[in-house]
């Protein structure tokens, strides 16, 4: 158990550098114009532009300058260059916006796919699951963030049953904290409830063909029993897997959009407004410790898999 | 089974052995509402590459041509194209402004066709870049095994750690700055060719994994041994061999990119880091429509929904593919 451990962080040692590297290169290598220039943004006079090139180090070796650029990102002194405030502490300042959504979506959106995904099943090729499936694909089929905007516009606006966006701390009020989430759990929610379903519908049809199912069955348990207890138990393995992958990639990055349109001051919204503002260094840091955070997150998982099924610790079959 | 109809009757057909193609189709044809949704998407794209003779004959103005001042007469009144508060007309039924127009004046249906066909054109040719380089990193690494199969595994896991949505950007935003430059070929920072190539490449992880894991199996099958022991060399083992065996897989999947590769384009249009302005795209669409959604909404509804029908018409139209490529799929349906 321990050396299935250790070796696993030991492959993610190396990933999160090759990400790092990977990132650096992204932010001051491959685009042919003056880096000093570019992190300095689109109306820098000259005088910012040579004050860029000193405090990056952009005379040095490649090299240095990366690790100048770590250490910077590290030690929370990477500032932004449009307003000149520290990056970190903004990132630091949305994680509760962030974590909000994301872990109320992802409550959603496990608790809807389950639900949908076994009445799926159970009900296979009659209405309920036809109308399902479709609900399925049209949910895989929208965009995030227009998702988002009609919701806002009809539910907000139109009926005014929803506030429009913006986020309440939990510690203020709870009962607004979750008043101002819902349209945007509901949001971030769809796509994954519509993915979801289908495979968990897909897996409990492969396993009720299972031989574990006839003896169960065999053995007198009811229909209701054999499906709860023992298909959709077994079903769920990879569903579970999917959502270690998934949730990684919503904390690191995927809310962006949802965080945007509602207008969440998360990370996600940090990173958007840069966008717009071509402010790289915010951009640079969201992306490394987003990649950072999923290649963790996974991790984890892992190796809290390895801990409960000891066929993955003693196989090599795990990745990384 | 169906009878042959006149357009597949050929002389061949009903002599030969049906292949496993024939087979498929057969199976395809009898899901109707795949084939629906299948002839959906290509009236999608005639109607979007028909935008040139709308645009000339129609509503006579180009995408990107601003009609701010213009005045149009709807029900026998003069009426401003951009009312003097900034809000422009809406939809009716007439030939210019048909979808009504945006904040600048423009004409919504004709800047929908053309935004139409940068989308689908991104798409398409994004899902043909990842299919290639996916399908030579997954079969170089599924045949050779080694040290070639460990360089190139790791390198997908890397670009895999990364959220899909982030790196777009961290790509779309670093060279829309400056464009690139691949030996001598110069791209431009508004070059469509930025948002296709990044598309093209966040996505290889995804279908070159899959790739590399059946040729894995298929490289230890029999008819393999038999291809060496004729003496054919490695290329066309991997080409005439392997591919076919394939292909089935890669051409569903090559159909549910195309979809992930237009809610991507999109995604990256509306937060400023894809398709740069002047080019119109859904997704910059309803980029510039979101800033008024209150009072002028149709702006953002019309390209969501053109964006929606598209990829719910591929992402059906793939599934169904998919149940008729994979052989496993008529136990699942008449289940």
């Amino acid at each position: 158990m321990l050396r299935f451990a250790v070796r696993r962080l030991a492959g993610m040692t190396v990933v999160l550098f090759a990400i790092s590297v990977i990132v650096f290169l992204i932010f001051n290598v491959i685009p042919n114009s003056d880096p000093a220039a570019r992190i300095a943004g689109k109306n820098a006079n000259p005088a910012l532009i040579a004050r860029v090139r000193a405090d990056m180090g952009l005379d040095q070796s490649l090299p240095v300058q990366y690790l100048t650029m770590m250490r910077r990102i590290f030690t929370g002194q990477l500032t932004s260059y449009s307003s000149n405030q520290n990056v970190a502490e903004q990132i630091w300042k949305g994680l509760p916006a962030t974590l909000s959504l994301c872990i109320g979506a992802a409550l959603l959106w496990m608790a809807v796919a389950v639900w949908f995904g076994y009445l799926s099943a159970v009900r296979a090729g009659r209405f309920t699951d036809r109308a399902l499936t479709i609900l399925a694909l049209v949910g895989i089929s929208l965009p995030v963030f227009w998702l988002a905007a009609i919701l806002l516009y009809f539910l907000s606006y139109k009926v005014q049953l929803f506030p429009t966006g913006s986020y309440v701390p939990l510690s203020e009020s709870p009962v607004r904290w979750a008043y101002h989430l819902i349209l945007p759990w509901v949001t971030l929610a769809v796509l994954y409830v519509g993915f979801y379903s289908r495979v968990l519908r897909s897996n409990m049809l492969d396993a009720m063909n299972e031989d574990y199912v006839r003896t169960a069955r065999a053995k007198g348990l009811s229909d209701r029993q054999v499906r709860l207890r023992h298909v959709l138990r077994n079903s769920m393995i990879p569903i579970v897997t999917l959502f270690g992958l998934d949730f990684g990639a919503v904390v690191g990055g995927g809310a962006i959009l949802t965080e945007t349109v509602f207008n969440l001051n998360g990370v996600g919204l940090y990173a958007g407004q840069a966008i717009g503002k071509l402010d790289l260094p915010p951009l640079m840091a969201v992306t490394m410790f987003g990649a950072f955070f999923i290649v963790l997150f996974n991790a984890i998982v892992d190796i809290l898999y390895a801990f409960l099924d000891p066929r993955i610790r003693l196989g090599e079959s795990a990745p990384v | 089974m169906a009878a042959p109809t006149t357009e597949d009757a050929a002389p061949t057909a009903d002599v030969e052995g049906r292949s496993p193609w024939h087979l498929a189709w057969a199976r395809l044809r009898r899901n109707r509402i795949a084939i629906g949704f299948g002839v959906l998407f290509l009236l999608i794209a005639v109607f979007c590459l028909a935008a040139p003779l709308w645009a000339e004959y129609v509503a006579h103005t180009g995408p990107n041509q601003n009609h701010i001042t213009d005045k149009i007469t709807i029900d026998g009144r003069l009426t401003n194209v951009v009312s003097t508060d900034g809000i422009p007309i809406g939809p009716g039924l007439r030939g210019r402004y048909l979808l009504g127009a945006d904040q600048n004046g423009r004409d919504v249906m004709v800047r929908l066709m053309y935004g139409g066909r940068t989308s689908i054109y991104i798409g398409v040719l994004a899902a043909v870049i990842t299919t290639v380089l996916a399908v030579v990193v997954g079969m170089l690494a599924g045949y050779y095994r080694g040290w070639v199969d460990a360089v190139l595994s790791r390198i997908l896991d890397v670009i895999w750690a990364f959220p899909v949505l982030l790196l777009g950007i961290a790509l779309g935003t670093t060279l829309a700055l400056g464009g690139l430059s691949i030996g001598g070929l110069q791209i431009t920072g508004n070059s469509l060719w930025i948002p296709i190539l990044i598309i093209g490449l966040v996505y290889v992880p995804y279908m070159a994994r899959p790739v590399r894991g059946e040729i894995l199996a298929l490289r230890e099958k029999e008819f393999v041994e038999a291809a060496v022991a004729q003496g054919k060399g490695p290329l066309r083992i991997m080409v005439s061999e392997l591919l076919p065996n394939i292909i089935s897989t890669v051409i569903v999947f090559c159909t549910l990119n195309i979809a992930n590769n237009m809610l991507l384009e999109s995604a990256l249009s509306f937060l400023g880091a894809g398709v740069r302005p002047p080019n119109a795209s859904w997704g910059t669409m309803i980029a510039d429509g979101y800033q008024t959604i209150y009072t002028a909404p149709h702006l953002t509804i019309v390209p969501g929904l053109m964006i929606v029908l598209t990829v719910l018409s591929l992402n059906v139209f793939g599934d169904g593919l998919r149940d008729a490529l994979d052989p496993r799929a008529t136990i699942r349906l008449e289940r």
